[in-house]
């Protein structure tokens, strides 16, 4: 594949990367053009720098997925190569099987129960006649979008944990406390309620905006032939969400190995690797807290390819729907 | 918006069944409570004295007395004092760092057809859709000779694909009409960009400085990683070892004179280094929030 064949599909990904911005002359020797836009390759600079800097050094910096690498006595240029052993390694470590099995079963689990949740609440917020009330729900929703995952973690702690707010009230009350912070049984069902309190009032933020383009005068010649609220609903509003909630399915299963980092690392010594085990806190703990940083990076390098596969197949098949794979997660 | 129901409902709309409206406003306080109590009880604990959080036996729901004892401690305390000031310094520069950036680089990507302007885009939108890895990342931060520098806190994170393709989404609805006129009476680019695109571009630069703020100072993971003297920490390993972990604070391999004493990890105390985390983003909301319903975010989504 050449370089421009690989231009074009990343760009037709993207929002506005195909579009047309002011026309700009694209004759004209190399050195004119130089002439005229050397500002613009200027304000690029610091840009390309970082991207350089703690992209593409660090991209190829994989080689030592490929190396018995010792920072100490070889470095980069001076481990021997190994080939595909890490790799190999990899599919027959146990703990690499689990963090892969952990982490699709988390992601499938909150594919049910937690994908649904902003269109539900979105659904709730749009039907609220006053839009005074609706702004002011939407505003405190959106709140803990913007708190970290430590204190997410510390205020469930707080709620949920042995000294916590509901164990405190269970033995006011007379029963034994409970601990679901290091319960290792109920975890999955811990970090689907963190992220749900955390981020499904922010999701809506898609589903509002789609829902205020669906053509009220549908809701109107829909009651006048007799439809109900519910009936409405059903065959105008869930309908007229299709599209994006095909969309945002699609890009949340090519975003699959993606459960979310600190969330993890934050909470696997309380309940264990067992169950909190994923890819990115397994690269962390075969990587740096072991030291064997050429095994570490090689499962980096395995989940990034793998997502990227997966992000490039969700998008392909989003435009085989007809949409454009606009929407990506940071 | 084009269903505006501010002033009720439509004339063809039937009134909701009692019950529907009890179990709709049920439910709508029920989510907000499920957010707000937790902050309620945080704060109320934090500002409560010893005794009565003693007394309670752990949360504080119902005020019984308002002190700022737990700050007072915290503040005479060298080493959360320190936590805020590296938090809210390295959040403010490098806050400013990405913004700069941001705007420079959306800006030159701005106009199709410049000189290597697909080659450029091409190198941003890759980091969209693959992750380098965690163990090159952290070697190249260390060849740097970054680590317990506060510039590992904000140099690999500074760049983020997502908001330079959401500025560049947003320069590009300019009319090129305004640039053009501008160029023609002998403005250079920078001049354009700083008087032209930068004041039509109020709201989206403040949207995504804000998501760049919120960003820095909630950061955690780049900390443990890269920031071993405890002395640098940020308010989010604080918070970690403290509050989550009820570890004691390092103030003793510190060895910071003077204010030696270390705060015992009351209740109180936790739930007000909670409550200083929680506060910036709290105090900026207000006044960003309103753009978000604005639609910028997801005009620029949407591109």
């Amino acid at each position: 594949m050449s370089a421009d064949a690989d231009t074009r599909s990343v760009t037709e990904v993207r929002p506005g990367a195909t579009q047309d911005g002011p026309a700009v002359a694209r004759r004209g020797a190399f050195r004119d053009r130089l002439r005229r836009d050397w500002p613009l390759l200027v304000m690029a600079t610091p840009m390309l720098v970082l991207v350089t800097g703690f992209w593409w050094i660090p991209a190829l910096g994989n080689v030592i997925a490929f190396q018995d690498y010792n920072p100490f006595t070889g470095g980069i240029l001076g481990s021997p190569i190994i080939g595909f052993t890490n790799f190999a390694q990899l599919f027959g470590d146990p703990q690499f099987i689990r963090a892969v099995v952990n982490t699709l079963g988390i992601t499938a689990f909150q594919l049910v129960f937690y994908f649904p949740v902003p269109i539900a609440l979105a659904l709730l917020l749009n039907s609220v006649v006053s839009g005074r009330l609706r702004a002011l729900v939407q505003g405190i929703v959106y709140l803990p979008h913007f708190f970290s995952w430590v204190l997410v973690v510390a205020i469930f702690q707080q709620m949920f944990g042995g000294a916590g707010l509901l164990a405190q009230i269970l033995r006011d009350h007379g029963h034994s406390g409970i601990d679901w912070m290091t319960n290792s049984d109920t975890f999955i069902l811990l970090v689907t309620a963190e992220t749900v309190w955390k981020d499904a009032g922010w999701g809506t933020i898609v589903f509002l905006a789609a829902l205020s383009t669906i053509d009220p005068n549908l809701y109107e010649a829909a009651a006048v032939d007799g439809a109900r609220r519910w009936r409405r609903m059903w065959h105008i509003t869930l309908p007229g969400l299709r599209p994006v909630i095909v969309l945002l399915l699609i890009l949340r299963l090519g975003d699959a190995l993606n459960v979310g980092f600190e969330q993890f690392m934050l909470q696997r010594s309380a309940v264990g690797s067992k169950v909190s085990e994923v890819f990115d806190t397994f690269v962390y703990w075969s990587g740096l807290r072991t030291g064997d940083l050429g095994y570490g990076a090689a499962a980096g390098l395995f989940k990034g390819l793998v997502g990227l596969v997966l992000i490039l197949a969700a998008n392909r098949v989003a435009h085989a729907l007809g949409e454009r794979g606009v929407y990506s997660r940071s | 918006m084009s269903r505006k129901k501010v002033s009720g409902l439509a004339p063809w709309e039937e009134p909701g069944s009692v019950a529907g409206r009890i179990g709709k406003g049920g439910a709508l306080a029920l989510i907000v409570l499920a957010v707000l109590l937790p902050l309620y009880t945080i704060v109320l604990t934090s500002l409560s004295s010893a005794e009565t959080v003693n007394r309670v036996g752990g949360l504080v729901l119902v005020p019984d007395g308002i002190t700022l004892d737990a700050y007072r401690q915290i503040f005479s305390d060298s080493v959360v004092s320190r936590a805020v000031l590296v938090s809210t310094g390295v959040t403010v520069v490098g806050t400013a760092v990405s913004l700069g950036v941001s705007v420079l680089g959306a800006y030159a990507l701005s106009r199709p057809g410049t000189l290597f302007h697909r080659p450029i885009l091409f190198c941003v939108l890759l980091m969209f859709v693959f992750f380098p890895g965690l163990i090159p990342t952290y070697l190249m931060v260390a060849s740097l000779g970054l680590k317990d520098s506060y510039w590992s806190l904000i140099l690999p994170s500074a760049v983020s694909a997502f908001n330079i393709v959401v500025l560049r989404a947003f320069f590009m609805n300019i009319p090129h009409e305004l640039l053009d006129s501008a160029r023609i009476d002998g403005a250079g680019e920078f001049r354009i960009l700083w008087r032209i695109v930068l004041p039509l571009s109020k709201a989206v630069t403040a949207v995504i400085g804000l998501f760049y703020a919120v960003g820095y100072w909630n950061a955690w993971f780049n900390a443990t990683l890269f920031i071993d003297d405890t002395r640098k920490w940020p308010l989010a390993l604080i918070l970690r070892q403290y509050v989550v972990d009820s570890n004691p604070l390092p103030t003793a391999t510190v060895g910071v004179s003077g204010f030696g004493q270390v705060a015992p990890p009351t209740l109180a105390i936790k739930m007000a280094i909670v409550a200083i985390a929680v506060l910036p983003a709290l105090l900026i909301y207000p006044f960003v929030q309103r753009h978000f319903t604005k639609g910028v975010i997801i005009g620029a989504i949407k591109g």
